[in-house]
């Protein structure tokens, strides 16, 4: 089977940056040896991400990490969802990453200290990718860990008073919501005895449907923190803006996906029968329409940008609530949509600020006959945002839409109204920050600086990669439709990890020592161990 | 299999950790914030053996009778999980020390943009300002002089309502309102 010969490049994504992390912490009075490793790395990534791509698409590749058997073991599970997930954050960030190479060379190490960037950028980027490949709500967890730690020294790069300010707000939220993820992973664990999702997703249905909810909705809070719905998402605009662009950038394009994407993971295995569909509408709603408002109230480009981020999660909620095919479809074109256009603007807005020398609306101004370029790197990704067709940010709307119409429950509709009004809005706050940044007369000479072409290019790369996905829109939706009946359908998940039903495909001596105890001959121990025996030995030799 | 029935001593730290836990990450001050994470995630470390059961022999093979033994999974996730913890102190306790440094407090700030865009809702003022040089009138300004067809309007009674609510900041742009016909 020409499959399993590729599972060797499952962990690729995890292991390259993490070891690219040391060695560039290694070789840190080296800055150009770091931005090599770094640039190299990433692109190894990006590589083995499209590789795992096309492969997932015959079938969800599993890695048994070390050799143990899943249960027992950690899996590493690459399945379309989250290949796609991968191949679309590591293009973004090696993007990123040559942006802000571009800006070190530019303004030196004062405000963005590069020897402490690239270590922790990578890993950053490992933690990403575990978080999209775990197969197991534990590894899920160190996942995030890694992630956001990585994050915490992102945001509070250089400790300036300001971002220190701002990094207070993040940490102590991402900490919380940290907490609430660790105490759900061990309740999980109390009433099913493993946090292997695969195994999750059989023995979760046995247990009482109220400890159930509770799990789901502890599950849930914990990601919407991450993700930053309705509620939740306070903590958003106030720090994010005040992070270095790149920076900004990556994480309004990652981290809030990251989260996003656990929703999809849990409810879909984990959750099936959808009980949380109903709140997660209303919270869909609440999070376009208040995140939208909040976009429109703002005078500052950074912090409207961060608002419209808060509101379109709201988007991608809608798709995962409502639990049918085409609705989890478009939820997941639109993550890989909005994935390249968020960061895609807020590099740009990166670029705005350096040429405006201010992000206030009130100061910027004429920009758009003073950098022309700079205008049209603007306005695709802020019409893409706003869904105006054909931009693939109308295709993941006109997508969502008419799911919500084919559901045609009033919630449903409400919804739809919802999504219209908000994406009108979208349009206002762009075209407010339109107006004001690039048309009207400038109320102070700007600087005279020109625009590295480094910093350009990079940014003008990821306009091109959104409106690639317009062009291949078809495609990519297809692959989205296929991703989204896998993900209906979880006895596909939990049959390529535990093919035998209870057990992986690696060795363990666990297995052994079962076979002995029953009084088997070890060699017929991987066939059929499933039997309510096998379930107290698998939670004794768990992990 | 060992008997997983809860022990209620650890149940009842636990909530009362928890309870410690949430009081003090309310607070403002960083330092305080910083105990109380530790303390809730000592408590959810806690919550993890009661998870796993009784306490019974090591878990090793040959040492303990199978039926004997405490479950190690969850020991060995509490010690992932206090790693992590112990990391994230550092780095807190770090930034806490960063913030007093600069400020000499280590209390969370208020958003600044916060504050300002809440102060002018309450004034009831717009949320931004119009440079372009073009128009100096606002809309309602602009409306008040059209003539319109209906009927015969007073033009100081239509426009006298409507001037009060205006922007104040706009009063400056107003003075050379003489020429805003012209628009």
């Amino acid at each position: 089977m020409t499959l399993t010969d590729l599972t060797w490049v499952v962990p690729l994504p995890v292991v390259v940056p993490l070891f690219a992390a040391g060695l560039a912490l290694a070789l840190w009075r080296h800055g150009r040896a770091q931005g090599v490793i770094s640039v190299v790395a990433l692109s190894v990534v990006l590589i083995s991400s499209v590789v795992l791509l096309v492969a997932a698409d015959e079938g969800p590749l599993v890695l048994d990490v070390g050799g143990w058997a899943a249960p027992v073991g950690i899996d590493l599970v690459a399945d379309r969802l989250s290949t796609l997930m991968l191949t679309v954050s590591s293009a973004v960030t090696l993007c990123v990453l040559l942006y802000s190479l571009a800006q070190g060379v530019e303004d030196g190490d004062a405000e963005t200290p590069i020897a402490i960037f690239h270590p922790t950028y990578l890993v950053l980027t490992a933690g990403v990718a575990n978080a999209f490949l775990s197969g197991d709500l534990f590894n899920l967890y160190v996942g995030f860990e890694i992630l956001l730690a990585a994050s915490y020294v992102l945001i509070t790069l250089g400790g300036t008073g300001e971002r220190i300010r701002a990094g207070t707000i993040y940490v102590v939220v991402s900490l919380t919501s940290s907490i609430i993820f660790l105490l759900a992973i061990a309740l999980v664990y109390a009433a099913t005895g493993t946090v292997n999702l695969a195994q999750l997703a059989e023995r979760l249905p046995d247990v009482d449907p109220a400890v159930q909810l509770a799990l789901q909705l502890l599950l849930l809070l914990a990601f919407g923190i991450k993700a930053a719905v309705f509620p939740l998402s306070a903590w958003l605009p106030d720090s994010y803006p005040t992070a270095p662009a790149p920076v900004t950038a990556v994480f309004a394009g990652l981290l809030t996906k990251v989260g996003v994407y656990a929703v999809i993971r849990t409810q879909t295995l984990l959750f099936p029968d959808g009980r949380a569909d109903d709140l997660l509408m209303w919270v869909a709603l609440a999070t376009m329409v208040v995140g939208i408002l909040g976009a429109v109230a703002q005078n500052d480009i950074k912090r409207l940008v961060s608002f419209t981020l808060v509101s379109h999660i709201g988007y991608m909620i809608f798709g995962i609530a409502m639990s049918t095919e085409l609705g989890l479809a478009s939820a997941i074109f639109y993550v890989a949509h909005h994935i390249t256009v968020q960061t895609a603007l807020f590099l740009v807005v990166g670029l705005v600020e350096r040429r405006g020398g201010s992000t206030s609306l009130d100061d910027l101004g004429g920009l758009a006959k003073l950098a022309p370029v700079l205008a049209v790197l603007f306005f695709i990704p802020a019409m893409n945002l706003a869904g105006i067709p054909p931009l693939s940010g109308f295709l993941g709307k006109a997508g969502l839409l008419q799911a919500g119409v084919q559901m045609g429950t009033p919630l449903a509709y409400a919804l739809v109204t919802g999504a219209v009004v908000t994406s009108l809005l979208t349009l206002y706050a762009i075209v407010k920050a339109w107006n004001k940044a690039f048309w009207q007369t400038a109320p102070a000479a700007p600087p005279a600086t020109r625009l590295p072409a480094g910093m350009v290019g990079p940014a003008g790369a990821l306009v091109v990669l959104g409106v690639g996905l317009t062009v291949v829109a078809g495609p990519l939706f297809a692959y989205t439709e296929r991703a989204a009946a896998t993900l209906r359908d979880p006895v596909q998940y939990v049959t390529a990890v535990l093919p035998d039903g209870a057990r992986g495909e690696g060795q363990s001596a666990e297995v052994a020592e079962d076979a002995d105890a029953a009084g088997e001959a070890p060699a017929e121990v991987s066939g059929d161990v499933r039997d309510d025996g096998a379930q107290d030995d698998n939670r004794e030799g768990d992990g | 299999m060992i008997d997983t029935s809860p022990s209620l001593a650890l149940v009842a730290t636990i909530v009362v950790l928890v309870t410690v836990g949430v009081y003090l990450l309310l607070e403002r001050s960083l330092s305080r914030v910083l105990l109380g994470v530790i303390i809730l995630g000592n408590a959810v470390n806690l919550l993890f053996l009661v998870a796993g059961g009784k306490a019974g022999g090591a878990p090793i093979i040959g040492q303990t009778d199978e039926d004997a033994m405490s479950d190690p999974l969850p020991q060995a996730m509490v010690l992932t999980a206090i790693v992590i913890t112990l990391g994230m102190t550092a780095f807190l306790l770090a930034m806490a020390y960063r913030s007093w440094q600069l400020n000499r407090h280590d209390e969370v700030q208020d958003d600044l943009e916060d504050r300002r865009i809440a102060r002018r809702a309450a004034a009831d003022q717009a949320a931004f300002e119009d440079a372009d040089a073009d128009v100096t009138t606002t809309l309602d300004e602009d409306a008040a002089l059209v003539r319109d067809e209906t009927g015969p309007v007073d033009q100081g009674a239509a426009g006298g309502p409507l001037h009060a609510t205006l922007d104040e900041a706009a009063a400056a742009g107003r003075a050379n309102r003489s020429g805003g016909e012209g628009r």
